[in-house]
Formats: structure tokens, sequence, C-alpha cells
């Protein structure tokens, strides 16, 4: 279904939206049309058009969550036609074009669906799951100030492009959306890889992996299994070896621990 | 109102130094007694409240987005300035200092801009302490690049995504003191006023974003760093949520908004498509390092780039600033595009568009090197715009990007109401009538880690720990009017809805306060804008309650502040009669077009006050003294 327009003319188009008014209450599916939608316009602006016809109608709008409309922030969360960020790859659901469709389509449209990412309304669900992780030990301990000269440590730069590759993560959770396990490894994995390779981050590498791993655990996240669905969906690109880092880091910390 | 700047005695060098042994100090052990409260997690407010966390001050943080690392810092591109001189090719703290000033066309304040080239040194190295990846060399050490409006390379960099790594370095910093329980974080919480109790800034008035639930936090000082205000123009590389609302209801009570007309237009963004579109997507101004600029000689013609010979080409900025070339600062770079487009040498479909143009640094460098330095955004501009920029060049124009304006405050960061301060772009103070590229970045760290921890200690330092509750009636009331706010907007149920009232904002805005001014078009925007905001009051359509999640609602209360700030946008622009960075007032220009100021007149800082509803703001002046640098006609040529 997705692949370039040909004519660029205007679609009309079937949405199929997961609708439900808050945390407590159960949804379900709405149908709606949108009609006249340009090839030129964004998944999100897609949306905008749905929107201000149901405000017009004093129905509602559609909640979602979506913030920079960039690809970067990692607000937007969109389920589209079952895949966590729609049809194109490396792609995040703010920078999905309508071009990817055609005239006549029905489109799915759900919110992320894992246990620890509970549905707030419609399309927007609680993530604060991550940042929990991240504070279980995403970080170097330094406090401001006091810190050597920038050049004082010269990293080489294969190890500095990969840690950089590591740290382009959104923190969006399409990975976890998008295993069917509902685990969060590739996400995790992308922090403590980072920070295990820069040499700045070594020292605490044992306790910070022990501590993430062990909240991420808590907050009810599933097992890895090694499907790979996380990496394939991921709209940057983080990629498996992260996974492979994070287990010889959790294994090699958990015989050497230095948490007693 | 007699505007103090607070500037430090002594000679420019020396004025942070002296200042910083002559302010008072809190005591390490009663840090703990003094809550401070921090709106906003960007590079200014997340850098801030993790350094008071970890200096023992008790902090709140607040933010719009889901988590703190959302915030829109995380969307800049093209690097961060610092005085390092790693290239050994010239640089220095006065060299930056005096690009900076010179950049903002003499129109920010000698003693912050000196101060912000001082600790832009120590920035870099705190951020690659925390392990944010910055670009290498292969000897392993830091590399750099150029930006706009000057001749060293002082840009560091972390491939086209800055922002991103050097905002998770301080959310990596934020993160550890909310596990230390140093700082609670309120994410999907907007701060709808601000408290004052005895003329001091003791709290805010917050709604939450799920619940609607309307909530009092009580503290001894308040940091605004809610980030810039360029959403007045609807279009813009704003993020969506971006919003004015909280550096406005504080300057309705009190804090003077300073140069709120000096809005930065950015060369290179990708052109408007059609009337859905919801925002501008910036293409990194480091793209002007090898990107060339051009448009056709001839008016009108329409053939493809690539079948248009050399010699039929104009790159009007090389040609125009031989020194500078393709590297001009921003408003140069903008309105020389704009007057190509108005010449009608626009290119595209919609003749609002100039070429920037990679096909000589692809054959110089080659694709790979090509893509290692761009490939993101080139990935970018092609996920928009359907076109491969390695085969064809880009199309961009600009865009509204970045205020300089902001809420006024001394040299402590310290608006006009005691104990609270602005920072990061919230404020007005270091970039003058025009920013230069890389230095938002550079300014929201150093506000928030190595200013406002010395300065925020002066202050607590001389006032009492004692709490203030928040039944105290000053809450109660705020509370009451916030509540009374949201229900007046609940209650209107008229026909038009919000965003159809932004769009018609930001059109005004645009056509009459956007690149090129006048005074007869500024006159004519104020009354739409009156008109325009007394529509929105009878007519806006809001569906839903306030206790749930309610986008329109939302919405609702920032455009309303929009559409009382534009109006004070356009009496700024009124009131400066000469052109500056900017600031571009079509009656006063040279006869080549350049700006032209009138330093006689103008060399201030307008700071206006807040009267009442649809009454006039009264402007005060602080003056601006060059000690340092000679003021002139800004040349790039
Ligand atoms: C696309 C783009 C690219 C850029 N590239 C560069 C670059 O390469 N180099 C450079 O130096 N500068 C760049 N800039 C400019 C720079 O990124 C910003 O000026 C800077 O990051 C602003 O940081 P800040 O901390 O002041 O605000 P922001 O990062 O915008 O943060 C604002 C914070 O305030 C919160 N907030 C806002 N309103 C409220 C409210 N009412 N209640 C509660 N919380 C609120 C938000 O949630 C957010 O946490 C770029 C800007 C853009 C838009
Ligand atoms: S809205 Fe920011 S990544 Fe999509």
């Amino acid at each position: 279904m997705a692949g370039n327009n040909p004519n660029s003319k205007p679609m009309n188009l079937t949405l199929k939206i997961w609708r439900q008014k808050n945390f407590q209450s159960a949804g379900k599916m709405e149908t709606y049309q949108v009609k006249d939608i340009s090839p030129e316009m964004s998944f999100l602006e897609m949306m905008d058009v749905l929107n201000e016809d149901l405000l017009r109608q004093g129905i509602d709008p559609v909640a979602f969550d979506h913030d920079c409309r960039e690809g970067i922030c990692g607000m937007c969360s969109l389920y589209i036609n079952g895949r966590a960020h729609g049809p194109e790859r490396g792609t995040t659901t703010c920078q999905l074009h309508m071009r990817k469709f055609n005239d006549g389509d029905t489109i799915t449209i759900e919110p992320w669906r894992a246990g620890p990412f509970p549905v707030l309304k419609d399309l927007c669900v609680d993530r604060s799951a991550m940042d929990r992780i991240q504070q279980a030990g995403g970080y170097i301990s330094v406090n401001t100030g006091g810190v050597p000269d920038a050049n004082e440590i010269p990293i080489p730069k294969a190890i500095a492009d990969k840690a950089f590759d590591a740290a382009t993560c959104i923190q969006c959770g399409a990975c976890v959306a998008a295993c069917k396990n509902g685990s969060a490894m590739l996400f995790v994995s992308a922090k403590v890889s980072q920070l295990a390779m820069l040499p700045q981050g070594k020292v605490e590498r044992k306790t910070r992996v022990e501590n993430m791993v062990a909240q991420m655990d808590k907050e009810g996240f599933g097992a890895c299994t090694n499907i790979g669905s996380c990496a394939a969906e991921c709209p940057v690109g983080i990629s498996l070896e992260n996974i492979a880092m994070l287990n010889r880091e959790y294994i090699n910390a958990t015989f050497t621990s230095e948490n007693v | 109102m007699i505007l103090d700047s607070k500037i430090p005695d002594g000679p420019l060098a020396e004025k942070w130094d002296r200042h910083k042994f002559n302010v008072k100090l809190v005591n390490p052990a009663n840090k703990r007694k003094y809550d401070i409260i921090v709106v906003g997690t960007g590079l200014a407010g997340a850098s801030a409240a993790a350094t008071l966390a970890e200096l023992g001050y008790n902090v709140k943080a607040f933010c719009y987005q889901d988590s703190p690392r959302r915030a829109h810092s995380i969307a800049a591109q093209g690097g961060i300035n610092a005085a390092k001189n790693y290239q050994n090719d010239g640089d220095s703290v006065f060299r930056l200092f005096y690009d900076t000033i010179k950049g903002g066309d003499y129109r920010a304040r000698e003693a912050n801009v000196y101060r912000l080239a001082q600790v832009s040194v120590n920035i870099i190295d705190q951020c690659v302490a925390q392990g944010v990846p910055f670009a290498r060399e292969y000897g392993g050490l830091l590399a750099n690049r150029s930006f706009g409006g000057a001749q060293v390379s002082r840009t560091f960099y972390a491939r086209g995504q800055t922002g991103q790594q050097l905002l998770l370095g301080a959310y990596s910093a934020l993160n550890r003191q909310i596990a230390y329980g140093k700082v609670k974080m309120y994410p999907r919480t907007e701060m709808l006023d601000l408290v004052m109790v005895d003329g001091k800034a003791r709290g805010i008035i917050t709604r939450h974003l799920v619940t609607g639930k309307i909530e009092s936090h009580s503290a001894h000082a308040v940091i605004l760093a809610t980030g810039g205000y360029g959403n007045v123009f609807y279009l813009s590389t704003n993020a969506m949520g971006s919003n004015a609302t909280a550096a406005w209801r504080a300057h309705k009570k009190g804090a003077l908004f300073a140069n709120p007309c000096f809005t930065q237009i950015h060369p290179t963004c990708i052109p408007v498509s059609g009337g859905y579109q919801s925002k501008l997507t910036l293409m990194s101004e480091s793209l002007r390092n090898d990107g060339r600029v051009w448009v056709p000689k001839a008016v009108g013609d329409n053939r493809n780039p690539n079948d248009i010979p050399e010699d039929e080409r104009d790159y009007f900025l090389e040609r125009k600033y031989p020194s500078f070339g393709n590297l001009v600062p921003r408003d140069v770079a903008s309105r020389n595009a704009k007057l190509a487009c108005d010449e009608g040498r626009g290119v595209g479909t919609t003749k609002l568009a100039v070429y920037l143009d990679f096909a000589d640094v692809i054959k110089r460098d080659g694709v790979n090197t090509v893509s290692q330095k761009y490939g993101n955004l080139f990935e970018m501009y092609e996920k928009i715009t359907g076109e491969n920029p390695y085969t064809q060049p880009m199309r961009i124009y600009p865009a509204v990007h970045y205020t300089m304006g902001g809420l006024w405050v001394d040299y402590n960061l310290m608006t006009t109401i005691p104990g609270l301060y602005a920072t990061g772009e919230c404020n007005f103070s270091d970039h003058g009538a025009n920013r230069l590229g890389a230095s938002a970045l550079m300014q929201g760290l150093a506000d928030g880690y190595f200013v406002i921890p010395y300065t925020i200690g002066d202050y607590l330092a001389q006032m009492p720990a004692a709490r203030v509750e928040t039944t105290h009636p000053a809450f109660k009331e705020a509370e009451t009017a916030v509540r009374a706010d949201v229900d007046r907007l609940l209650n209107i149920n008229g026909s038009r809805t919000v965003d159809d009232f932004h769009k018609a904002l930001g059109h005004i805005m645009w056509d009459y306060c956007g690149m090129a001014r006048n005074a007869e078009g500024l006159q004519f925007a104020k009354q739409e804008i009156r008109k325009l905001r007394e529509e929105f009051w009878k007519d806006v359509k809001i569906v839903g309650v306030n206790e749930e999640l309610n986008v329109t609602l939302e919405k609702a209360a920032r455009v309303a502040d929009f559409l009382e700030l534009g109006e004070l946008m356009v009496d700024d622009a009124l009131n400066r009669n000469e052109s500056c960075g900017g600031h571009f007032r079509e009656e006063y220009q040279t006869p080549e077009n350049e700006a032209l100021r009138d330093d006689e007149n103008y060399t201030y800082v307008a700071a206006w006050e807040y009267t009442g509803a649809n009454q006039p703001a009264v402007l005060h002046k602080e003056e601006l003294k060059f000690e340092n640098v000679k003021l002139t006609q800004r040349s790039y040529k």
C-alpha cells in the first residue's frame, strides 16, 4: 500500500482510530472520513485536519502526543496500520508524509500498547517508566564545575562516533510497542552502551547497568527474546549491537559486582 | 521605574570574577532550607535545576511535555560556540564577545556578553565530562566548524543533533538529582500564573495537563526557563507547544518585557508548501559552510536548477558580501533571500524559495564526506519534500526561528520582580537585535550551569528561610483567578477554532511585523490584532471540560496570550524608528538596502510595562553604554 503517490492528487481516506476517554474507561475503535488530503501533508497535519473537522462538529478532537514535529523530541507515538510510527522505515510519525498513502486507503491508528505504558487518553500513553529507568543510572556522576579540560582525554573518533550513534535514541518507546514481549532492552541498551564506551562513563559502568536493568524489571517491561522487531521499527536506527553490549555489561557486572 | 542593570564595576574582563567574589553566599548547611522553582527543562532550565540541586537547594522543576528531555532545545541542530581556540585560528574570549556584540548590531549589554564568552569554555568541559559525544578528529580531539558572523571555527557539534546531545547531558544531570530526591519533577504540568507575596515572587499556579488539576507551588525564588515566543507567528521552527504563557503572565504581574520586536528569521528553512502547514523545519546554518545560495539571474526562469548554466546563476551572497560570502549573519542572509524573491527570481512552485546547492562540495569532497557531515539533515529534507538534495539543490526560505526579546533581566538574570529570574531564550539578555548561530545553546547552558547558581545565592542569602504556605491568601487568589480564566474560555462556546485564530494572528505578524516592517503596516497590524483578540474572546470554540486532557483548552490559553504579546511586538517595532539586526524598518535603510541604525536615539533596551488589559504599555529605557567596542555600521563585505 505504501508507495509514492504518482499523481499527487488530494486523497480521501478512512481512519479507524482508538478512542478512550481516560485511564479508567474502556476504549474502542471509531471510524472517521477525511477528504482532500494533500500528499505533501505530514501524517500529523492530516490528523490536524481531522481534529479541526471534529471540533467544528462539536466532537472532542483526538488526543495524540507530539511536539517538535521534526523527528527529534520523541513525543509522537502512533501505531499506524499495525506498525510503530507507520509504514516508512527509520521515520517517526511526525516525519511520515501522506505521499506514502493512496486515495481510498483505510488507516488504523492506535496508541502504543504495552503494560508499562497505560493509555491516558485516546492515543496518548504514559511513558514515565522510561524516565524512571534513566533516573536509576543513565548518567555520569559529575557535578557542575571542577571538571578537566574537554581535550584532556582524547577519544578515538571511531568510539566517539559509536557512542554518538547509541546516544541518538529519542526515547519514544517504539521499540517497546513493536516488541511482542513489551521489552525495553533496546532503549536501555542504548544508554548503557553510550556511557560504557566513553572513558568518562567507565567508572560507574557496573552499578549503572545493574541499576537500570533492575528498574526496567521493576517497571514490568518484558524479557528480550532476540526477535529484533525493536531495531527494525526504531525510527532513529538504534542497532541491536547495543543489546549485545548490554548483555555483556550485565554479565560482567553481576560476576564482579560492586553493588553490595 | 528606574532600570538598574546592576552591572558590576571594574574593567570588563574582571567584572564577573569580582562579582562572584562580592555576592553573598548561602552556607552549605542552610541551602537545604531554600526551595527554588524552575519552570522549563530545556538547556536553560535543566542545567539550572541540576546545578542548584547539586549545591543543596530543593528544586521543583516543571515542563509541559511528558518528559523533561523533550524540551525544544532537543531540536537544535548545528552547534554551540565556545572560545576555546582549539583550532589556533585566533579565537579568544574577546573575539567571541566582539563578534556577538557586532552580530547583535550593538543592542546588547557589553558586560553580559563578555561573561557569556568567558564561561563558554567551561560549558564544553562540563558537557564532555557528562558524556556528550561531540564530533572528534581522528586524533581524538574535539572538532569544530564555522558558523555565520564569525571568521574563526569555534562551533562544537554532535553531527546535526547538537541540541539533543547537550540536552541529554543536562537531562542526565537532572535525573541524577531526581534520583537523590533533590529535584521533584512535574512533567505534563503547565505554569499558568506567578504568585507574589509582599512584592516578591514566591510561587506559581499550575494546571496538570492530564487531570486538569489546578495547583499551587511555593518557593523562595522562581526561575522561568520557558523558551522563546516565536509561535506568535503560528508557523515557526519552534515546537507545537512552545509558548509565551509563563513569561507573559509574569509580565502581567509586573515583569518588564524587553525588545519584544527583536525576532530572528532564519534564512535556511524548508519553504511552506500549503495552508495546512503546521510548522516549519530548519535546515541548520552549518549547511552554509558548504552549500551555496543562488537564484537564477533572470526573472521567471522556470528551468530545472540543474539545467541552468553557471553564468546564468546569481550567487547573491557571494556577490554582495565577498569576505563572509554564504556565512553572513542570519538577518542579512534572510533579507537578501526575500529581496531576490521580491524581484521575481524566487524558485519552486510558490516562487518563495532560493536554492542551497551542494553540487560543488560533493564534487570536491565526495558524497561520503558530505553525508558524514550533513547526512541526517539531507535525510530530513528528503522525508519532508520528497526531493534528494544530493542530486538537486535544496529549496530554502526564511522562517521565524528565535526571539531575541524576552523578559528584561539585570546582570544577575533577575527580572524587575524580586525573586523572579529568567534564563535561556525566555530572557532578552545577550543577543541584541540578532543572535549569531550556535550562541543560544551557549547562552542557555551558561545561564543555567554557571551564572544563576551564583547570582540566586546572593538573593536567597538576604532573605529569611521561612516558607510561605500555599494556604496563604495570595495563592488562593491566584488559583481562583486561573480557574476563572479557564472557565471563561470554556464558556465562550463560539464557532471558530483556536487554530483558525492562531493562523490569522500569524499572518498579520508575518506580513507586517516580519522580515520587513514599516510604520503604516504596523499601525494597521495593531488594529487587526485588536479586532482579532476581541473576536477570539467572543467566538472561539472549545469543547470538553477542564478536568481532562483537553488539548483545545491548552492551545486556547496559549493563543490568548499570543494575541496580547503580538500587539506589544508591534508597539515595540513602531517605537524603534531605526533598523537594526532582525528589526528592519523599510524607512531606515542604506542605499545598498542594509539596516540603518540610529545610535543617537535608539542605543537602548526598550523594556515595556504592562498597565492593564487594552491599556497602552509604558516604555522604560535602559541606555546601553559601549566602552569596549566602537559602534560601527556592520559590514560583512
Ligand atoms: C530547530 C531549531 C534549531 C536550533 N539550532 C540551534 C543551534 O544549532 N545552535 C544554537 O545555539 N541554538 C539553536 N537554536 C536555538 C536554541 O535551540 C534555543 O534557543 C534554546 O534551546 C532554548 O532553550 P531554552 O532552555 O531557553 O528553552 P526550551 O528548550 O524551549 O525549553 C522550554 C521549556 O519550558 C517548558 N515550558 C514552556 N512553557 C511552559 C509553561 N507555561 N509551563 C511549564 N513549562 C513550560 C517546556 O516544557 C520546556 O521544558 C535552535 C532552535 C530551533 C527551534
Ligand atoms: S513530534 Fe517530536 S519526534 Fe515526532
